[in-house]
């Protein structure tokens, strides 16, 4: 029986940018070789976080989507807890609800470039017109 | 003046109680993200605690889901646990 699973992980920002992929890897791997597939990867990239964690104010945030058996969750967990560059994970099963929006999330996250393109053309358009606007 | 009648400039508003509603029943959210830090704060005051179901109108159903999803975004440095003007 597999589940649907999502993990979020805070690694260091000590690391550089290889070794911060090498260590998303890792974590990939521990589910792909306990006969998990991966079905969503999100790079939150290097964002603030809203308290300090071990003296750190910043960190990269890492999304994990995956179909995995239940009892392979544990191994993930300690290895999580065993490597020192996570600051926090957050392990979390997608029920029904939840999995329909998460896949609803990696349907928009495939095309959302045209749209937000659109709308950044549209919001410049806006803005020169109030600046016209002012001028006279 | 003269009559000892009391005159408003502008007619005194009788309150009509908004009613207030569940906004996760009436748009029919299912599950509340908690990876949405930015809608979460709604259901926070300037501390950054949840506010009460009497002031949001959230169905019991919802502010435990609510409740659930600010723990999680806390957890994960999304949102603070403590805090001052957050808004």
């Amino acid at each position: 029986m597999l589940n649907h699973y999502e993990a979020v992980f805070i690694l260091t920002p000590v690391l550089s940018d290889a070794q911060m992929k090498e260590a998303v890897e890792k974590f990939k791997a521990v589910i792909t070789d306990n006969g998990g597939t991966i079905t969503n990867e999100e790079n939150w990239g290097m964002r603030k976080l809203a308290y300090p964690i071990q003296k750190k104010s910043t960190g990269f945030y890492t999304l994990l989507q995956f179909d995995v058996a239940p009892s392979v969750i544990a191994t993930l967990e300690t290895q999580f807890r065993r490597d020192e560059r996570v600051l926090r994970f957050l392990t979390f099963r997608l029920d029904k609800y939840a999995y329909e929006y998460a896949e609803k999330r990696k349907r928009n996250k495939a095309q959302p470039k045209a749209e937000t393109e659109v709308k950044a053309t549209k919001a410049e358009e806006v803005k020169e017109e109030t600046k016209e606007e002012k001028e006279d | 003046m003269t009559n000892g009648e009391i005159r408003y400039l502008t007619p005194p508003t009788v309150d009509i109680k908004k009613k207030k509603y569940c906004r996760f029943k009436k748009s029919g959210i299912k599950y509340i993200d908690y990876k949405d830090a930015d809608f979460l704060k709604k259901f926070l005051n300037e501390q950054g605690k949840i506010l009460p179901r009497r002031i949001t109108g959230t169905s019991l159903k919802y502010q435990r889901k609510v409740a659930q999803a600010v723990k999680r975004a806390r957890h994960l440095a999304l949102l603070p646990y403590v805090t001052d003007m957050m808004k």
